[in-house]
């Protein structure tokens, strides 16, 4: 990135030298956040002369709502109006590389850096002010961008903040706090509500064309014959770019491609092979498959004692099923291509093009446009790749690749299929005196980066081999996060067997292992706690040290109602519980359920979270992550299964893989936040996944005295585990 | 030429007559309130009002428009003064990654114009066919309800 | 799911009054689940899947055989009773007895005919033991309490007293007779077919009194306002059904080369996905039979049906205008099945039929799989598309996919599904 740039454009800004903070002292210690990666100060905030604020992440609104929450932050300690903040996201060319927004990781990472440097820049704001006006700090009046009504461009006029981070900036007291620790609306739902530009979609350049790609029919399919002669006569089509099995048809208009393209597709002849696993062994495949196996915790002796109780969980492969496919526009020109995207990682996209098209890195320019949720790594990365080999094929002329229902459900690398098994045993005292626990699973993150993780990469006549799949290490974890429970066991021990073969194509779903694992751990915690008799909200605190972990289980329990709740035939109440990543935020879920044994079909009554995300910025902004992602976990969690046969993914629409609709929902979603202010921010966007699935696994137990451990708990399914 | 009416004005299009209006909206007159979410009538994000029923620009083609009055999410209102169903999702922070939402306030309107006051039951019933993905159901059902409540 | 058309002339009803009513059998409460062979109740909860009895006895979002599932009819609106075990509302106080007189002889506890909503025509061919198994399986669900819900029909179909004139013209009870010169497989599908299936219930068409002509059996029904196709030698489907296309279908709901299950029999293949493999195949065979080896004219239409499916339509005019923009996209080559893609209408079977009402529904309330179960999904063009176009659409459809002379009865059925969906 060019800062130099900043400064010559911004023209105005320089704090004198002898304000700098001292040198030595802030490199030695860790700076706050992303910080530690990019400590200038003007990489994050710039002061217009104008009174203009500019503040950079290079975290990108993916629809949880970061934008609004970093701009309450900025504003917040600069102790400005929100509305004077200008927040630039994601761009290879304006803002830090905070490489993905992902892991609910943005509030930590930039919301921290933001907080500090805005902190600072206050702080340096003040000594400038102080000086001119002669006046001691502490008896500056500092209210929305002013300092004893001068106002922050005034002071700024000649100054730069081209200036190192500090390692400690002078926090506001949260006491006196009046932007952060507010539900503050949304700062782009007006214009999304409205139809205003809002998503890369959206994007409309002039003399743009519209490509669609003929993706392979099947993993592995090779292009045999391209039969061009019949789409080259029809309107508008410009171009057939075709680069080994990598097929895109470029007309003027979109609609003309998307006609095209059947009868393009019509005339493709290609070799397939039938090389996936059987669907009905897929576990079994997963578990035999070689693997890296690792403990990854071990704490006591094991020892003899009651029998262990043993139980296996399996969760299928799942897709992220945005609502939007993926899309992307990419300009090549001068040598130059630029991409407007909706990865989750603009730098890390700028690697992978310039090693798929051979461009130098300095030649691409990546700039994050919002597309729909992704809740992880879906298509975006491979529309965007798309959109620039097309667009290198149509110099000058923007080209928008826009992904097909089809395209993206059979093509997105899923959630990956999983397996868990559990074993535990409790002593007379009704604690858990043993655990053991492991967990199978591919890789979490095959994210770009590499060529080799694109599918254009795949595709092309000369193909990039993926890299080996690694694992993601602890504490996050990938398919072991969450794997090590929270609670305080004598003896427990942890494996997780990285499996590194992948029969489909798979990368991070929100909340990665997570989901799986606690769905696993959770439900064994309620084994274990019948075993002890033990109500299963009071054999959890009973094995949790963590005050904050104990304070939203007894919230969530309390304004469920759970010691006053009555059972009645066909109706039960299940609970869950974790920290997500075991560092991140904590939640609790109690929810009831009903089961109409005949039909299998479930029917979710009340839901109650209790959530602790330490320093709450946003109420509104966690309570909508916490709700979203309690619905969307009941629909993974009661109705989502990739289908596939051999060859074929089968789940090539919304017909093929069904999620929850109106009628499903639950009756009721509560969501009670236990804020901490001062404290750090802890991640929330991933950590409602697991708990939900845990509870209204519980809920089906207690409901029914049958455990279903295979997700999801389809109809089917359910009639099936409790017969006739 | 195609002559379509669209959010009470009278558009002349040059498009191939079989070309569903979710490409004509977006492509030739620049509105962006319905989105491409499949294609194939599944997901509702391109949901528009056709004589005040809800229906699936993406899989209705213009041919069977002329003399029909569409409207989209722009018809309903601006940023500077949303209609009474945008007003409410606003009001109840009704969208998350917001792609399927402008699909979801306008089935919510077509519900109200014939069901001004309807149960919770059958808003779920009605809004069945449009999906979400962020799972902000509890809140787009809030939303119509206060749609509903407020003028 | 029968309908049922007993249109009785007053006279006669007062002539046969005498067979009017029965001895009601002695209340006694059902059994406890642990009296019961849990083997015995497996096998009439799969026998019950192949009677469809779940989803007729449960309303839409309603727990499951606590009834009210409304069956429209052109006597008025009958609703589905609650045949769990609570004692007061559903048949709690049903001994074995009264449960096998009622399907045998179409009566209930008290005595009181049964309006052949309920297939009895058809249960009175069950045997002995599966009456046995499905009442094991009947009395051991849970019990609902949900009070049934009076018939709306208009006079005199609302008199029981009719019914009992209508089973004295038309029904008598018999059991299951084996033809000893046809196969075991055979014989196994006919008794599941003409007896808990009562496939015929909608595909034979009915006389006047709502009757089963009983010489034009399997040429092809009506249920619910959608057309029974025949399943004889006159079946239209432009390629002729083999018996593993029929398991196929009758087990997924889906042929590539036919058909997707929709209307009124989208239960009953759901139901059928939990019978017993070897019985559905059984009611395939039987069904592939009763059709007879193709005929070589009908042959040959197959393979132009096969081969128009594998083109892209070309045609032009309104109804083709409306096709490409709102069809196409998923029934038009170039999107396969694999990737989601819909039948070829060549090869529907909703474009060959005698009335236009299967494609009319089709097109207008679309098809949709059960909430959270995968299947075909396809949008309801109702709001969408004015009547003049929907004409267009049918017309075209008719001409274009199904070759076969325009339909008459399109503004008919229009007008029918426009006055249902009010």
């Amino acid at each position: 990135m060019n800062r130099r740039g900043f400064i010559a454009r911004g023209g105005a800004l320089v704090v004198s030298f002898s304000l700098l903070p001292r040198l030595a002292g802030a490199q030695a210690a860790k700076l706050p956040g992303s910080l530690s990666k990019e400590p200038m100060l003007d990489a994050w905030i710039r002061v217009g002369a104008d009174g203009r604020i500019t503040v950079f992440t290079g975290k990108a609104e993916l629809g949880q709502g970061i934008k609004t929450a970093l701009i309450q932050v900025a504003a917040e300690e600069l102790v400005v109006e929100p509305a004077r903040i200008e927040l630039v996201t994601a761009d290879t060319a304006r803002t830090p590389d905070e490489q993905y927004t992902a892991g609910s990781q943005s509030m930590q990472e930039s919301g921290t850096a933001i907080m500090n440097a805005a902190a600072q820049t206050r702080a340096l704001l003040a000594e400038l002010a102080a000086k001119r006006l002669g006046v001691p700090v502490e008896r500056l009046t500092i209210r929305d961008g002013t300092m004893n009504g001068v106002s922050y461009g005034e002071l700024v006029a000649g100054q730069s903040l081209h200036v190192r981070a500090q390692a400690k900036s002078p926090l506001r007291d949260p006491m006196t706090r009046t932007v952060m620790g507010k539900p503050v609306p949304r700062v782009d739902i007006t214009a999304k509500l409205t139809g205003q530009v809002s998503y890369v979609q959206d994007l409309r350049l002039p003399g743009m064309v519209h490509a669609r790609m003929l993706l392979p029919p099947s993993y592995g399919a090779r292009l045999r014959a391209l039969d061009t002669a019949a789409t080259a006569k029809m309107p508008g089509v410009l171009k057939v770019v075709r680069d080994g099995s990598f097929v895109a048809l470029v007309a003027e208009r979109e609609y003309q491609a998307i006609t095209a393209l059947r009868v393009l597709a019509n005339g493709a002849q290609w070799d397939e092979r039938a090389n996936l696993p059987e669907p009905k062994e897929i576990y079994q495949k997963i578990r035999t498959l070689p693997s890296q196996d690792s403990v990854i915790h071990e704490n006591g002796k094991s020892g003899a004692g009651a029998a262990m109780l043993e139980a296996e969980y399996r969760r299928p492969y799942q897709m992220h099923g945005s609502i939007g496919p993926s899309c992307a526009v990419a300009l090549y020109r001068d040598e130059a291509l630029t991409v407007w995207t909706h990865s989750q990682g603009v730098y890390p996209l700028r690697d992978a093009l310039a090693e798929l098209t051979g461009m130098p890195r300095d030649r691409i320019h990546c700039i994050h446009m919002e597309g729909a949720g992704c809740y992880g790594h879906n298509a975006a990365d491979d529309a965007a790749a798309d959109a620039a080999l097309v667009a290198r094929a149509v110099p000058g002329r923007p080209v928008r690749v826009q992904w097909m229902r089809e395209d993206e459900h059979g093509w997105e690398p899923y959630g990956p299929a999983m397996l868990s098994k559990a074993r535990g045993r409790v002593d007379a005292s009704g604690k858990v005196e043993e655990f053991q626990y492991e967990v199978w699973s591919n890789t979490h993150s095959t994210r770009p980066g590499p060529a080799g993780y694109l599918a254009a990469g795949w595709h092309v006549a000369k193909p990039f081999t993926p890299p080996p799949p690694r694992a993601i290490p602890q504490p996050a974890g990938g398919g072991d996060r969450n794997a090590i429970p929270l609670y305080k066991f004598a003896a427990s021990r942890v494996v997780h067997h990285f499996v590194t073969e992948m029969p489909l194509r798979v990368s991070a779903l929100r909340g990665l292992g997570a989901y799986m694992n606690i769905f696993s751990i959770e439900s064994f915690m309620d084994e274990l706690a019948a075993a002890a008799r033990a109500d299963p909200v009071e054999f959890r605190l009973r094995h949790l040290e963590d005050p904050r972990a104990q304070a939203v289980v007894r919230t969530a329990a309390e304004r469920f109602g759970w010691a006053t709740w009555k059972k009645s035939p066909g109706r039960g109440r299940g609970f869950g519980f974790a920290r997500y990543k075991n560092l991140a935020a904590y939640t609790a879920i109690a929810c009831e359920l009903e089961v109409d044994r005949d039909s299998g079909r479930l029917r979710i009554g009340r839901v109650v979270a209790a959530n602790d995300s330490g320093d709450v910025v946003n109420p509104d902004g966690i309570a909508n992550q916490i709700e979203g992602g309690i619905v969307q976990s009941t629909s993974w969690t009661l109705h989502e299964a990739v289908g596939f046969d051999r060859a074929h993914i089968t789940s090539r629409d919304w017909g093929g893989y069904p999620i929850l609709r109106f009628p499903d929902l639950p009756q009721s979603v509560e969501v009670h936040l236990v804020n901490r202010p001062g404290q750090p921010f802890l991640g929330t966007g991933e950590a409602a996944q697991g708990p939900t699935a845990a509870a209204l696994a519980n809920a089906f137990a207690d409901a029914t005295g049958t455990r279903l451990r295979e997700l999801p708990f389809t109809a089917a399914r359910v009639r099936q585990a409790l017969g006739a | 030429m195609i002559s379509l009416n669209v959010n009470g004005k009278t558009e002349e299009l040059d498009a191939d007559p079989a070309t569903p209006l979710l490409y004509v909206l977006r492509d030739q007159l620049q509105l962006n309130g319905a989105k491409f979410g499949c294609g194939l009538g599944q997901c509702g994000a391109c949901t528009v009002l056709v004589d005040g029923r809800a229906v699936f620009s993406c899989v209705t083609p213009v041919s069977t428009l002329e003399g029909r009055r569409v409207t989209t999410l722009e018809g309903l209102g601006t940023p500077e003064k949303p209609g009474r169903a945008q007003r409410a999702f606003i009001a109840e922070q009704a969208a998350q990654c917001g792609y399927c939402i402008p699909g979801m306030i306008m089935q919510a309107q077509a519900l109200l114009e014939r069901t001004p006051n309807p149960t919770s039951a059958e808003i779920r019933k009605h809004m069945s066919g449009n999906l979400c993905r962020c799972g902000t159901h509890m809140r787009i059902l809030r939303a119509v309800e206060r749609a509903a409540r407020e003028p | 799911m029968p309908m049922p058309r007993f249109a009785v002339i007053a006279s006669v009803a007062v002539a046969v009054c005498a067979a009017c009513t029965a001895q009601p059998v002695a209340p006694d409460a059902v059994p406890a689940r642990a009296s019961f062979d849990p083997a015995l109740i497996a096998k009439g909860a799969q026998l019950a899947t192949i009677g469809n009895c779940q989803a007729c006895h449960t309303a839409e979002g309603g727990r499951s055989f606590a009834g009210g599932r409304a069956l429209e009819s052109p006597y008025g609106t009958f609703y589905t009773s609650n045949i769990t075990p609570d004692p007061d509302t559903g048949i709690g106080r049903w001994s074995e007895q009264a449960f096998a007189r009622a399907l045998r002889e179409g009566v209930d506890r008290e005595g009181r005919h049964l309006y052949p909503a309920f297939p009895y025509e058809y249960f009175t061919r069950l045997t002995d033991e599966d009456i046995h198994a499905l009442y094991a399986y009947i009395a051991t669900r849970e019990p609902v309490r949900a009070e049934n819900r009076p018939h709306e029909l208009s006079a005199p179909f609302n008199s029981r007293a009719l019914v009992g004139a209508w089973k004295a013209l038309y029904f008598k009870p018999s059991p299951f007779q084996p033809d000893p010169a046809r196969d075991a497989q055979w014989n196994r599908g006919a008794y599941l077919v003409n007896g808990l299936g009562h496939c015929s219930a909608c595909h034979s068409p009915r006389n006047s009194l709502g009757a089963e002509k009983k010489d034009q059996l399997f040429s092809g029904g009506d249920a619910e306002g959608w057309h029974g196709p025949a399943l004889n030698a006159r079946s239209p489907a432009p390629v002729p059904w083999t018996a593993d296309q029929l398991f196929k279908y009758l087990r997924t709901g889906l042929d590539d080369a036919h058909a997707i299950a929709a209307g009124p029999m989208e239960p009953v293949v759901r139901n059928l996905a939990r019978a017993p493999e070897e019985d559905v195949r059984a009611m395939a065979a039987y069904l592939a039979a009763l059709a007879g080896p193709p005929s070589a004219e009908r042959l040959k239409k197959a393979d132009a049906a096969l081969a128009q499916a594998k083109t892209v339509s070309r045609a032009n005019g309104r109804g083709a205008e409306v096709y490409a923009g709102a069809c196409a996209a998923c029934h038009d080559r170039g999107r396969e099945a694999g990737s989601g893609g819909a039948l070829p209408l060549a090869l529907g079977t909703a474009t060959t039929l005698p009335t236009s009402a299967n494609l009319l529904r089709i097109a207008l309330e679309g098809i949709a799989p059960p909430d959270g179960e995968p299947g075909r999904a396809m949008p309801g063009f109702a709001d969408a598309l004015t009547d003049g176009q929907v004409r267009d659409l049918a017309a075209y459809i008719r001409s274009e996919f199904g070759r076969a002379s325009a339909w008459t009865d399109v503004d008919e059925e229009l007008k029918k599904i426009r006055e249902e969906r009010k």
